[in-house]
């Protein structure tokens, strides 16, 4: 398994860019809301006190020489109908105090009302002044009723739609935030579903990705379809290449066999004969090597398309072991076949008799002399297994997974002939057919037990 | 005054400036914390819950000093006496005292409990609703069909004015803080005020300061008819049935007992103290059958249409400004001091 260089997440880049726009929306909407609170609290504040300085100022006038003034009820007490506030007030005419708060000033300014914000007995006021052009003994002059409140209810006002606004910031940034992970969820989701449908795929997998993918997407599913089309094909090609090179070496390697035979036969002299046995030893293990090459081609070539027929494994058991029976008659080997029936399996035969041939061929390579090789057919749990029993010197007990590997041969298989394909092709049947292979040495006594598993039909 | 009391009855400190009517101390003379109190209320009717408060506060003295509502101004804006609590019929004074910054918050499970009307600024609260009344004698009215309203009186007094000939009797505005009250509330009101106060005018009517002395007058016959007086007061007497107590149904002025605490408070703490048991005694649901300072009183049971109670607020600074004093009392003296 090779590693994966990972740095950062889409999910994770998508959410963080999405949350930090909604908290920016939120604090703006936060302060917007509370600006324009703001505004209106004032607004409403200056409108009032505007309202009780002119029901003040109107209800004033010259009469006979003298300055009528009343001050109405409902001056102050509708400022007291926003809140309760504490309220001052100051009428002057001409340059002279007239009645009210005598230390209330005046706002310095043009215009008939002239607004202020300032202190007045310690506390924060909104003062508003309103002039009004009086004439008195046929003099011009001025009447001005200046009104302050102190701002309490203004603030409990602000602070009031602060929180409001506050929590409606909040509630848009939670809103916003349940959002942006479902859309980042959503947005992740076609790639997670490729990844999944990817990563599922079988080893001889290499079909192109066919279900529809969001255009951002297609590129790089492209890419993916075009690289594994090369794989396969390169594959492919290599596979024919080894099929091609390993047809082309054991036909020339037979002719040689039969030529060193013969020549074996004529020759007297014991250390020629003793090189000619080595040569044919040579070609054995060449021209098998070259049919077990051939063997694994084929088991890949044919896993990719595999053929699902319906066949009994006692009989296909039966079939190989009187196949093979001449082979281990020159070692005086026995094989003995025990068969469970109606041991039914969907699969291959052409696979699974290459498969079970290549460990009947290793029992008799690796069993002793004069000994028998076992062969069971069991049918059970809605498995078949199909198991080879030896009596050899079995799997050394390190690096056993290790033996279903190409090429891979177990530490104490010097001076037996052989190319380590043997137990992969019977791993790559079995794969391809959905089963396992189990790689174990005889609980009783000593020898190698390989049982090939196979769901059943 | 069941309990170990000292009177102490006029015996004002000649430092200062205000006229005290009468003052008490009660509880233990040699106590450490004496709460001063400054009020409007007569010491009889309070002294219910001073002994109340002190039952709850073992060790505490309560110094209590009655003024007049004039003088209780005085004596906090003007002289910045010394006391923890003040209590005034006079809701405009109080209200004065708070805007202009004579009166400290106070806030507490007792005063949050008070609906809006009977508060404000956390710094005057209402204890009592107290009607406005008209008291009337028995006696004086014998043989007539006693009057409902402002105008069933005008009518009877403009029918037999030698029955009601100086036997009239209202607040003298200019000395009582309460009286200029309910007259500005009266006449705010309605126009009937001043009808009913040229009547009276001239009748030649009576000016009193106080509602207890009206209520002595229409009890002991000297009286017939006593215009805008304390229902509490009048009720609380022995010789009630000498009169009768009518909250007029045209309308009916409702006054709220305030209590405030003046920033010359010692000891706001034990201030808020004894304003909280104020307002819990006045605003509990069953208040004992003896109790006068409850906010119920005898409204609990009027008419609610015709009763108007007095909102505390700025709109009560508007008749204390000197110049619109001036204008009504001139108004208000026009009419009732006529000239035969």
């Amino acid at each position: 398994m090779t590693t994966v260089n990972a740095r950062g997440s889409i999910q994770r880049r998508l959410m963080i860019s999405l949350l930090a726009g909604a908290a920016l929306l939120a604090v703006a909407l936060f302060f917007i809301v509370q600006s324009l609170a703001r505004q209106l609290a004032e607004e409403s504040q200056d409108n009032i006190l505007l309202a009780s300085a002119t029901s003040i100022l109107d209800a004033s006038a010259v009469r006979q020489g003298e300055l009528v003034l009343d001050l109405p009820y409902s001056a102050f007490s509708m400022l007291g109908n926003l809140s309760d506030d504490r309220v001052f007030y100051a009428v002057r005419f001409g340059g002279d105090f007239i009645t009210g708060y005598s230390d209330l000033e005046d706002v310095p300014g043009i215009g008939d009302a002239r607004f202020a914000t300032r202190d007045f007995l310690g506390e924060p006021v909104r003062v508003v002044a309103l002039s009004r052009l009086l004439s008195i003994s046929g003099r011009p002059a001025t009447l001005t009723v200046i009104i302050a409140q102190t701002r309490n209810g203004q603030r409990e006002t602000l602070e009031r739609i602060s929180s409001i606004a506050a929590a409606i910031g909040l509630g848009f940034f939670l809103a916003a935030a349940g959002l942006a992970a479902l859309a980042a969820r959503s947005a992740i989701r076609p790639l997670e579903r490729l990844a999944v449908s990817v990563g599922r795929r079988g080893p001889q997998d290499l079909r192109p990705v066919a279900a529809p993918v969001p255009s951002e997407m297609v590129t790089l599913v492209a890419a993916l379809n075009r690289f594994m089309e090369r794989l396969k094909v390169s594959l492919a090609r290599s596979e024919d290449f080894i099929a091609e090179a390993a047809h082309r070496v054991r036909t020339p390697l037979a002719t040689v066999r039969t030529q060193a035979d013969v020549t074996l036969r004529r020759v007297d002299k014991e250390e020629n004969r003793a090189a000619l046995r080595e040569m044919i030893r040579a070609i054995d293990e060449s021209s098998r090597a070259a049919g077990q090459l051939l063997d694994h081609a084929m088991v890949t070539f044919r896993s990719d398309n595999l053929e699902h027929s319906a066949l009994d494994v006692g009989h296909l058991a039966a079939e190989m072991v009187d196949r093979l029976q001449p082979l281990a008659e020159l070692r005086d080997i026995e094989l003995h076949l025990t068969a469970d029936d109606g041991a039914m399996i969907s699969g291959d035969t052409i696979l699974i008799q290459n498969a079970l041939r290549n460990l009947l061929d290793n029992a008799i390579k690796f069993s002793p002399a004069e000994d028998t090789v076992s062969v069971t057919v069991t049918a059970q749990n809605g498995e078949v297994h199909l198991t080879v029993r030896d009596n050899g010197k079995g799997f050394p007990p390190e690096g056993r997974d290790r033996l279903t590997r190409r090429f891979a041969r177990g530490s104490n298989a010097e001076g037996i002939v052989g190319s380590g394909l043997g137990l992969t092709i019977a791993h790559e049947v079995a794969l391809a057919h959905g089963g396992r292979v189990d790689i174990a040495n005889n609980s009783k006594g000593p020898g190698a037990c390989v049982t090939l598993s196979f769901p059943s039909a | 005054m069941r309990h170990a009391l000292i009177s102490l009855c006029l015996m004002a400190s000649p430092t200062l400036a205000f006229e005290i009517e009468e003052q008490v101390l009660f509880g233990p003379q040699d106590s450490e914390t004496v709460l001063r109190v400054i009020s409007t209320a007569d010491i009889d009717l309070f002294a219910p819950v001073i002994l109340g408060y002190l039952d709850q506060t073992p060790g505490a003295a309560v110094d209590y000093v009655a003024v007049s509502s004039g003088e209780l101004m005085k004596a906090i804006r003007d002289e910045g006496a010394g006391f923890d609590v003040a209590i005034s019929s006079a809701m405009d004074l109080q209200t004065k005292l708070a805007n202009d910054g004579f009166a400290v918050a106070h806030s507490s499970a007792a005063t949050d409990d008070l609906p809006d009307w009977a508060r404000w600024r956390d710094h005057v609260f209402a204890f009592t609703q107290e009607p406005a009344s008209i008291v009337l004698s028995r006696a004086a009215f014998d043989g007539l069909k006693m009057p409902q309203t402002r105008q069933d009186l005008i009518t009877l007094m403009r029918q037999h004015p030698d029955r009601f000939a100086n036997r009239v009797a209202t607040y003298d505005l200019r000395l009582s803080g309460l009286g200029y009250l309910f007259a500005t509330q009266d006449a705010r009101t309605s126009e009937t005020y001043w009808r009913l106060t040229e009547v009276m005018g001239s009748l030649n009517a009576r000016l009193f300061c106080c509602s207890s002395d009206m209520i002595d007058g229409v009890a002991s016959g000297d009286l017939a008819v006593a215009y805008n007086v304390l229902g509490s007061y009048a009720r609380s007497r022995p010789d009630a049935d000498q009169f009768e107590i009518l909250l007029p149904t045209d309308f009916t002025t409702v006054m709220m007992r305030s209590v405030l605490i003046p920033r010359t408070t010692r000891d706001a703490d034990l201030a808020g103290e004894f304003v909280d048991h104020v307002l819990q005694s006045a605003w509990a649901d069953s208040p004992p059958e003896d109790a006068t300072f409850t906010i119920a009183g005898e409204v609990r049971n009027a008419e609610a249409e015709s009763l108007r109670r007095i909102r505390l607020g700025p709109g009560l600074l508007v008749f204390l400004d000197a110049f619109k004093k001036r204008q009504f009392l001139q108004a208000w003296e026009d009419a009732i001091l006529q000239k035969p």
